[in-house]
C-alpha cells in the first residue's frame, strides 16, 4: 500500500460521482490509500482567481494546510480543474514576495513541500503499470477509445510539467495496456467549453459537439477523459445538442478510472457507470467477458 | 468589434498599470504574431481576438480591451500562453483585466459571466464547498434564463448527481475569512494602481 494525500473537490462528490465511485475502486485494487483531506473546501476553479486571484491562492492554501496535517508529502487529484488551481498556487509559493501574500490571505504559514499530482500521473507510474498490467483480466478487446486530455492536464506547460502539451500520450499509453484499441483524433487537447456550459450554452455546446463529432469521424466508440467539466459537457449534454440541431450522438464518455476498473474485472456498478447520462453501458457489452486467453 | 483602434492614447493608464502590476506581464514583449489568436477556441464566437485585447492594451486603451465580450468569454483554456513565442502569460493578462472590470464595476459586455463568478463564489463563502443546485437557481434568477439547464436537473438527481440540501464544512467560517482577507487586499492593490497612475499626471 502505498498512501497519498487526497482531494476530491466538489465535482467527484456531486456531478463526477462516478469519477469518485471508480476512483474509489481501482485505487483499492491497486494498493493505492487515499487519505482524504480532513473538512476540505473548494478550490475556487474556475471562478476564484479569475474574480481576485489572492481568494483563488487562499482557497488552496487552505487546502495545502490540510494536506500537510495528514503527514503525506503526495496530493493527488482526480479533478483537473482542481489540479490546476493547486499547482498554480504551489507554483506561486516559490516566489517569497508572492508566498507572503498568499500567507497573508491564508492566514499562516502554507506548506512548500507538498507534491502536487494528477491521479493519471499516479496510475501510470512504472511500477504501477507492470502491476497494472498483469492485473487486467478483462482487456478491453476491440473497444475504439479516442483520448480526450483537455486543457488543463498539461496547459500551462511551464506549471504543471505533465507529458506534451501538443501530443500528449499518457492517457493512449494507460488505454492500450488496458487492452483498447486508441484512435487517432484532432481533439485531444482541445477546449470543451468549460463553464460557458451555463453562461453561454451555445458556445460550450458548438465545442462539444465538434468533439464528439471529430472523434465519431476518427471511428471511435468512446471518449476518454480525467475531467468532471470535460465529462460533464460532452456526457450531459448530447441530448440538448440533438434537440438544438447540432449533431445526433451517442457517444460514451468514460473517465479513464472507470475503464481501468471494467479492465481489471470490477462491476459497473460499482464504478458508477450506469449513472451517466449517455448510455455508457452498452459499448461495454460489446467487450468480452471471459478472462484473457 | 470597433472598426479601428484609436491611436490617441486613453487618457488614463491606471487599468493597464494594474494589469501588468497584477499578470506579471510585459505587455510590450508582444510583436503581434497572431499565434493566440489562430489557436483560440472561442476565435468563432468572440469579437475580440486575444491578440487584439492585447494590442489596444500596448496602445493605452483598456477600454477597448475591458468593454470586449472576447475578455468575458475567454475560459482560461491556456492554448495561448503555451504557443505564445515571447512566452506572455495572456490568461494571466485576462485575469487581471477581468478583476479590475468587475472591482471597479464595469459592465461586462457578456454579463452571464460575472454573475456566474459571483453566484458560485457566494455558494463558497456560505458553505466552504461549491452547491450546483444553489449555483444554477441562483444564476438563472439573476440573469434571467430562468429555465437554464433545467431539462437536466432530473436526470442528474435521479442518479444522485445533485443534491438538493446544502451541505458547509465546519471550517466555513476560516473560508469567510479567507474571502475577507482577500478582498481587503484586492481593495488596497486598486488603490495603489490609481494611485500610482495619479502621480504619474
Amino acid at each position: 500500500m502505498t498512501a497519498y494525500a487526497y482531494y476530491p473537490g466538489c465535482s467527484l462528490h456531486g456531478t463526477g460521482i462516478e469519477y469518485a465511485k471508480s476512483t474509489n475502486a481501482v485505487c483499492r485494487v491497486l494498493g493505492i490509500e487515499l487519505k482524504e483531506l480532513e473538512d476540505w473546501n473548494c478550490c475556487g476553479a474556475s471562478s476564484a482567481h479569475t474574480v481576485n486571484p489572492w481568494l483563488g491562492h487562499g482557497l488552496v492554501a487552505r487546502n495545502l494546510k490540510l494536506a500537510a496535517a495528514t503527514g503525506l508529502k503526495d496530493v493527488v487529484l482526480p479533478c483537473t480543474a482542481c489540479y490546476a488551481r493547486f499547482k498554480e498556487t504551489t507554483h506561486a509559493l516559490g516566489d517569497p514576495a508572492v508566498a507572503a501574500r498568499i500567507e497573508e490571505v491564508a492566514g499562516g504559514n502554507v506548506p512548500r513541500d507538498l507534491a502536487i499530482e494528477p491521479l493519471l500521473k499516479i496510475v501510470v507510474e512504472p511500477a504501477r503499470m507492470e502491476h497494472l498490467q498483469a492485473s487486467v483480466v478483462r482487456p478491453l478487446k476491440g473497444l475504439k477509445v479516442a483520448p480526450y486530455y483537455g486543457c488543463l492536464l498539461t496547459r500551462p506547460p511551464d506549471v504543471t510539467h505533465f507529458d506534451d502539451p501538443e501530443d500528449p500520450q499518457t492517457l493512449d499509453q494507460l488505454m492500450r495496456v488496458l487492452g483498447a484499441e486508441v484512435v487517432a483524433w484532432p481533439g485531444k487537447t482541445a477546449c470543451c467549453g468549460s463553464n460557458l456550459a451555463l453562461t453561454r450554452t451555445d458556445i460550450a455546446l458548438d465545442l462539444s459537439h465538434q468533439l464528439l463529432a471529430w472523434a465519431e469521424a476518427a471511428g471511435a466508440d468512446a471518449i476518454v477523459t480525467a475531467c468532471p467539466m470535460c465529462h460533464s459537457n460532452l456526457d450531459t449534454r448530447q441530448g440538448q445538442m440533438r434537440r438544438s440541431g447540432r449533431g445526433d450522438h451517442q457517444m460514451a464518455v468514460y473517465y479513464f478510472t472507470e475503464l481501468m476498473g471494467v479492465a481489471l474485472g470490477l462491476g459497473l456498478s460499482e464504478l458508477g457507470i450506469p449513472k451517466h447520462l449517455t448510455d455508457a453501458v452498452a459499448p461495454l457489452t460489446r467487450v468480452p467477458a471471459e478472462a484473457r486467453s | 468589434m470597433p472598426d479601428a483602434l484609436r491611436l490617441n492614447p486613453a487618457v488614463s493608464r491606471d487599468a493597464i498599470c494594474f494589469v501588468e502590476t497584477t499578470s506579471g506581464q510585459s505587455l510590450h514583449d508582444c510583436y503581434q504574431c497572431g499565434k493566440c489568436a489562430a489557436g483560440c477556441p472561442l476565435a468563432r464566437a468572440t469579437d475580440l481576438s486575444p491578440q487584439q485585447i492585447i494590442r489596444a492594451l500596448q496602445l493605452g486603451q483598456a477600454d477597448v480591451a475591458l468593454d470586449s465580450r472576447g475578455l468575458w468569454l475567454c475560459v482560461g483554456c491556456q492554448t495561448c500562453v503555451t504557443r505564445c513565442p515571447c512566452e506572455i502569460d495572456l490568461p494571466r493578462v485576462m485575469d487581471a483585466l477581468r478583476v479590475w472590470a468587475m472591482a471597479n464595476g464595469r459592465r461586462s459586455a457578456q454579463r452571464e459571466v460575472p454573475i456566474f463568478h459571483r453566484v458560485f463564489l457566494k455558494t463558497v463563502e456560505l458553505l466552504g464547498r461549491a452547491y450546483e443546485v444553489g449555483v444554477v437557481g441562483g444564476f438563472n434568477t439573476l440573469s434571467g434564463h430562468l429555465l437554464g439547464s433545467a431539462d437536466l436537473g432530473w436526470p442528474m438527481f435521479v442518479r444522485g448527481k445533485l443534491k438538493p440540501i446544502p451541505r458547509h464544512i465546519r471550517g466555513r467560517a476560516q473560508v469567510a475569512a479567507i474571502f475577507e482577507r482577500a478582498e481587503a487586499m484586492r481593495a488596497s492593490e486598486i488603490t495603489a494602481a490609481r494611485k500610482a497612475e495619479g502621480a504619474a499626471r
